[in-house]
């Protein structure tokens, strides 16, 4: 088997050296993909991914090298959409649904040069924490096959943790991306809403719905972005503003920057106490690379979940109104059209897809809409409130990524509402439409755990220099699988 | 609402959803108690303004590709069971 190269600057410096090709690296990460018990994909496309490696090996030695990412295999999540592959969201509805078209990010990438080597798994349409509500069956975490590796970009997350690929792509709604990160011990980054192109990637919840990278380190992840980040006049939520190069803010230190840390995030209430002391200790390593900390408070913390899963729900129902069996997926015969609708609906949605439908069409309805809806779109505005204030304070705010290491496949299953505080620290910041990033900062028991970081909107450079001054002084980000703790 | 919801559901199905939603609905209830007198209902994170383009019109996806997926089409169609249920000969 092909020995993995680590991170996409290792395998860049590779390529550029002539020590590999691109054709060497796809091979090597299809290989691995086949041998893995991670269940991270769902599909590959291995002669695809073949011809467009050798296309990046003939333009390299012609001088033409088009990005940090030209000739290096990637991975891409189920719902985001690259021209003639399916794009099932782990979804039985979506059964021999192949995408007409590419999503901006997966053009942006095929401009770059890089090279999708399949589609990762998922929890079904991007509902859930765990990536086990699939119906390619759960994805596994590369740390312990028992456990589940996050979600719902759980297979992006095991990809990369499992040295598959150096870079995969998630989304991020709730905590998608920074959930799965913090529990399979690699770099994941939320971008700012409105930085990369919603245009073909599934929607969940429109208001909140992110593409976002996941890598080895920071470095990796910040050259990612800054290939699928940008305006896109095909999603009017696109931001306009220029994208800046983040490696440029990668100086090895944090001087200067103020982290606050918010009081409520830590409390000792439902998280795992050694969680909080990895992020404490983290936070010390952060003030020894030049950067001071202040205690903040966003009062509104204790309403998050409560108002993510409102406007979430209320939004996803709306969204799947679309699959009803007429013009793709799954069709169910119907004696009549509205029978066809029903049928298609209750046999190709999972349970939990199910269980949120309801919740949004409930909270929607007439009778309910002030009371529960329009209530957590006003909550939203505090929590929005929230960050301005402590951003006024500090520059980036330091707090865990996800309450506990990685679960038990099946621990969660039976109680979807304790699966839903597995975002406690990462909804917040999807409803203020900030960004945040986890890097790992922590292997107690031999699992990995997540340091958060948030940074107001468009902050993605204090997040990367923050997260890559941290990396350089620690060393839990190179930990791999299998090499003990 | 399942019916709203566009969802056939069966008894055990009808009685495990009830109870989880029961359950989460009680646990939104705490947003009752948050004082929103005066405040204003969020949509969108960022304030953005309606972007408008040049009105130049674009090739969109062509009837082959857009029929590529469907259950069942015919000519430029998707074809579904009859809309009008009942009354017909």
């Amino acid at each position: 088997m092909t020995e993995s190269l680590g991170t996409a600057s290792e395998m860049r410096e590779a390529l550029a050296s002539g020590r590999t090709s691109s054709v060497e690296l796809v091979e090597g990460s299809l290989e691995r993909a086949q041998a893995s018990a991670s269940n991270a994909f769902v599909g590959l496309r291995a002669e695809a991914a073949r011809a467009e490696a050798a296309g990046a090996d003939a333009r390299r030695a012609n001088g033409d090298v088009r990005s940090a990412l030209d000739g290096i295999p990637v991975a891409l999540k189920d719902n985001i959409a690259v021209a003639g592959e399916p794009c099932g969201c782990a979804s039985r509805i979506l059964e021999g649904y192949a995408s007409p078209y590419d999503s901006t990010a997966a053009a942006r990438l095929r401009a770059a040069g890089a090279i999708v080597v399949g589609r990762t798994n998922m929890d079904e349409f991007a509902m859930g924490s765990s990536t086990e509500n699939s119906a390619a069956g759960p994805a596994r975490n590369p740390w312990d096959p028992e456990r589940a590796p996050g979600g719902s970009s759980g297979g992006s997350a095991a990809s990369v943790a499992a040295g598959i690929v150096p870079v995969a792509f998630g989304s991020d709604t709730g905590g998608s991306i920074r959930q799965p990160a913090s529990l399979c011990g690699v770099t994941g980054v939320k971008p700012t809403y409105g930085r990369v192109s919603r245009y073909g990637l599934v929607a969940f919840a429109s208001s909140l719905d992110q593409i976002g990278p996941f890598a080895r380190t920071s470095a990796d992840a910040a050259a990612a972005l800054e290939v699928i980040a940008g305006h896109d006049p095909r999603d009017s939520t696109s931001l306009p503003d220029p994208v800046p190069p983040y490696a440029d803010a990668l100086d090895g230190d944090a001087s200067g920057l103020v982290i606050g840390l918010p009081r409520e995030y830590f409390v000792e209430e439902g998280v795992d106490p050694e969680v909080l002391a990895c992020v404490r200790e983290a936070v010390t390593e952060l003030e020894k690379a030049g950067a001071s900390t202040r205690e903040i408070s966003l009062p509104h913390t204790a309403h998050a979940i409560a108002t993510y899963y409102l406007v979430a729900n209320a939004e996803a129902s709306s969204n799947l109104s679309r699959f009803d069996g007429v013009r793709f997926g799954l069709r169910a015969d119907g004696r009549g059209l509205s029978e066809l609708y029903r049928k298609t609906r209750s046999e190709g949605f999972g349970p939990e897809v199910k269980r949120r439908i309801l919740l949004g069409t409930y909270v929607l309805s007439a009778g309910y809409y002030d009371a529960y809806y329009r209530k957590a779109q006003q909550v939203r505005t505090l929590i929005r409130r929230d960050f301005e204030q402590a951003f006024a304070q500090c520059d980036l705010i330091a707090t865990p990524t996800a309450p506990e290491a990685a679960f038990r496949i099946g621990e969660r299953s039976d109680d979807p509402l304790r699966m839903y505080l597995s975002d406690v620290y990462t909804v917040s910041a999807s409803l203020a439409g900030i960004c945040g990033l986890s890097t790992p900062c922590g292997l107690p028991g031999g699992l990995p755990v997540g340091l958060q970081l948030l940074a107001p909107a468009l902050g993605e450079p204090v997040l990367f220099r923050a997260a890559d001054a941290y990396e350089r002084r620690t060393d839990w980000h190179a930990r791999r699988p299998g090499e003990g703790s | 609402m399942a019916e709203l919801a566009r969802l056939s559901l069966g008894d055990a199905e009808i009685e495990g959803l009830t109870s989880d939603l029961d359950t989460i609905l009680d646990y939104v209830e705490a947003l009752r108690g948050v004082d929103t007198t005066d405040v204003e209902p969020t949509a969108h994170a960022l304030p953005l303004a309606t972007p408008f383009r040049d009105d130049v019109a674009e090739a969109g996806l062509d009837p082959e590709s857009a029929l590529r997926n469907a259950p069942a089409a015919s000519g430029d169609t998707f074809v579904v069971p009859k809309v009008i249920e009942g009354g017909e000969a």
